[in-house]
């Protein structure tokens, strides 16, 4: 009976019968919200605010550039940035090879980082613990540390000096092919490798153990084990880490540039693209002319937007996996 | 040690420590060869003097004469050097805690939650690789963003604060620095994404009875915050920190490691080069080493 009378009471009622307590939450509860919604919002306009104005620069022409009147809306809209931009940083074919490169080697990397991972979480062996901690030193040690000297061991790439035998003496130069890269990420030495296998293992030591336990006891082996049984379960896992390589190596531009320095990349054209611009407005004009920074600048914009469009067409369909897949592997240490 | 070892693993066990080996084998062939080799090679590297010749190429030792010449030759490297680790320190922190402070707003329910923890995840995936360093060098945003402050300037808060801060004449390089900080908070927030990720998915593992046996004895939020939250999320805190120093260590915009990479490529001086590398290296190495040991000391494991 006393519940339906209080139902029946108005707002004002009940926050009088409270002493005052009932208003003073509500309006605390809604000022936060506020103050939230405030503070939110200006640091998501932040984040995105540099891409809102690289999409705006890049419809401009050079005109609309040096008019302090227009800020963000161009009024001599134009797409040939895009075209131009394509031009100079070779975009079909780089985007063809980056897709390729990227690709394959993130198919590479998981792969193998999976076998890895798995092997930590389940299987007890003597110095387990000791080679964990290589894996967390391959996350620690920049490959900035070791660069030089991978550089020149694939410049003179050997086996134990059985290339040198092969090859009349000579040492093999796998500088500027993709070989060394892929050897490397069979390796899980390539980039950030020590991450994924981190979070692939982490990820397979909460699936309970009972599956696979059955498993052997009805004779299934320890490799058919892992790929029919928990190879499906830790499917979210290895699809985030997929998409996370993926998404690094096309924008990476460290081992992009010391294993790929001639094949053309996004990553690694993008980089160049200002002084590319010159070069190409002088194989054009056949003079030498000085280009202002302003449509240099509005060139480069385009470039990137071009670069990141890909990546960032396939984070607003995947968002999910990238997001979870960090939240659900319960980092700890 | 070994055999006693080999004994005692038997039947399946032994069988097991085979698989486990088995698949553990990329990473310890992988290890061997592009890692400890070219670890080590490198530190050599960084006492000889490399001579490359058209086919081949050649060390020759000469002690620390490499370090030597990085410290007190080199014009620019131990400016950059100073400048960039003070960097990290300050930015680090910085990184630190405010994605402790977007976590625990992202913690709260409200609408459109996934949409802002989406946008904070952006630059993860946006500004890696390459991308870090157009950004900076993007004069023309960079004009645009001016634009939009000056017509904002008269109403600045930030502004009048720092006027008002500068004024007080307390402490003010470490003012300096908090002011840099504020206003660079576009790096900061760029660098943040996986961080935030990390402490909210922390947070959610907080179990709701905790808060609520504290709010019944009588506990503010603000006290909760110190003495339940705090506590069971401390051990991110470590993971973070850990994070959050090699990452700054490997951006693309590190003046350190262009200057090693123009050392290496252009001066085809390889010996100075690992030298630089190994004196930051080791430098970043003791401060992770050291500050987490220290922050190791506050974190409390539970049970």
């Amino acid at each position: 009976m006393i519940n339906v009378d209080i139902k029946k009471d108005t707002f004002w009622e009940r926050n009088r019968k409270s002493g005052g307590y009932l208003f003073r939450r509500k309006a605390t509860t809604v000022l936060l919200a506020i103050c939230r919604f405030i503070l939110l919002f200006g640091l998501c306009f932040l984040i995105l605010q540099p891409v809102l104005n690289k999409i705006s620069v890049s419809f401009m022409t050079e005109e609309d550039l040096f008019d302090p009147i227009i800020i963000s809306i161009p009024v001599h809209f134009t797409t040939s940035n895009y075209t131009l931009a394509a031009e100079i940083m070779k975009y079909k074919e780089g985007f063809m090879n980056s897709l390729v490169i990227s690709l394959t080697t993130s198919l590479v990397q998981i792969a193998m980082c999976t076998l890895v991972g798995y092997g930590f979480a389940r299987f007890k062996f003597p110095l387990k613990k000791l080679w964990f901690a290589f894996v967390m030193l391959i996350i620690l040690i920049p490959p900035q540390v070791i660069s030089n000297s991978l550089f020149l061991s694939f410049r003179f790439f050997d086996i134990f000096g059985i290339v040198k035998m092969l090859n009349h003496g000579e040492a093999l130069n796998l500088r500027g092919s993709i070989v060394p890269y892929y050897l490397m990420c069979m390796g899980c030495m390539g980039l950030k490798d020590g991450l994924y296998i981190y979070m692939i293992r982490q990820f397979f030591r909460n699936i309970p153990v009972d599956m696979e336990e059955a498993a052997y006891v009805d004779g299934c082996g320890m490799l058919r084990t892992f790929v029919t049984i928990m190879l499906p379960e830790a499917k979210p896992i290895i699809t985030s880490c997929f998409l996370f390589s993926f998404v690094w190596q096309w924008t990476d531009g460290f081992y992009s540039r010391m294993f790929l320095g001639t094949t053309t990349l996004v990553s690694t054209s993008i980089s160049r693209i200002v002084d590319s611009l010159g070069a190409y407005m002088q194989r054009i004009l056949g003079v030498t002319v000085t280009i202002s920074q302003a449509y240099s600048n509005c060139i480069l914009s385009t470039g990137t937007l071009m670069v990141v469009g890909p990546v960032l067409i396939l984070y607003l369909f995947a968002q999910r996996q990238f997001v979870e897949s960090i939240s659900s592997s319960g980092i700890k240490m | 040690m070994e055999k006693k070892k080999k004994h005692k693993l038997v039947g399946l066990e032994k069988r097991k420590a085979i698989a486990g080996y088995c698949f553990i084998a990329p990473f310890i062939v992988g290890f061997l060869v592009f890692m400890i080799k070219p670890f080590f090679q490198s530190l050599y590297m960084s006492f000889t003097n490399v001579d490359l010749r058209a086919g081949n190429f050649s060390m020759s030792w000469c002690g620390i004469e490499n370090y030597f010449f990085a410290i007190r030759k080199d014009a620019s490297y131990v400016r950059l050097l100073t400048e960039e680790l003070l960097r990290m320190v300050v930015y680090s922190f910085a990184i630190i805690v405010f994605s402790f402070f977007v976590s625990l707003i992202l913690n709260q329910k409200f609408h459109g939650r996934a949409l802002v923890r989406a946008v904070f995840f952006l630059p993860v995936i946006l500004s890696s690789g390459v991308m870090l360093g157009l950004e900076s060098n993007n004069q023309l945003v960079a004009t645009l963003q001016q634009t939009v402050e000056e017509a904002t300037a008269s109403i600045s808060v930030t502004d009048s604060l720092q006027e008002i801060l500068r004024t007080a004449g307390v402490g003010t390089r470490a003012f300096e620095k908090v002011f840099e900080v504020i206003d660079n908070i576009y790096d900061v927030a760029l660098a943040s994404g996986i961080q935030i990720i990390i402490f909210l998915s922390g947070l959610q593992t907080i179990p709701r009875s905790m808060y609520e046996a504290a709010d019944i004895e009588g506990c503010t939020a603000w006290e909760s915050l110190w003495k339940v939250t705090f506590p069971m999320i401390s051990s991110l805190f470590l993971v973070n920190w850990v994070y959050t120093v090699v990452d700054f260590c490997m951006r693309s915009d590190n003046q350190v490691i262009d200057k090693i990479q123009e050392t290496m490529i252009e001066m085809q001086n390889y010996g100075a080069a690992s030298a630089m590398t190994w004196i930051y290296f080791l430098i970043v190495i003791t401060f992770v080493g050291i500050t987490s040991l220290a922050i190791s000391k506050g974190v409390y494991y539970g049970d």
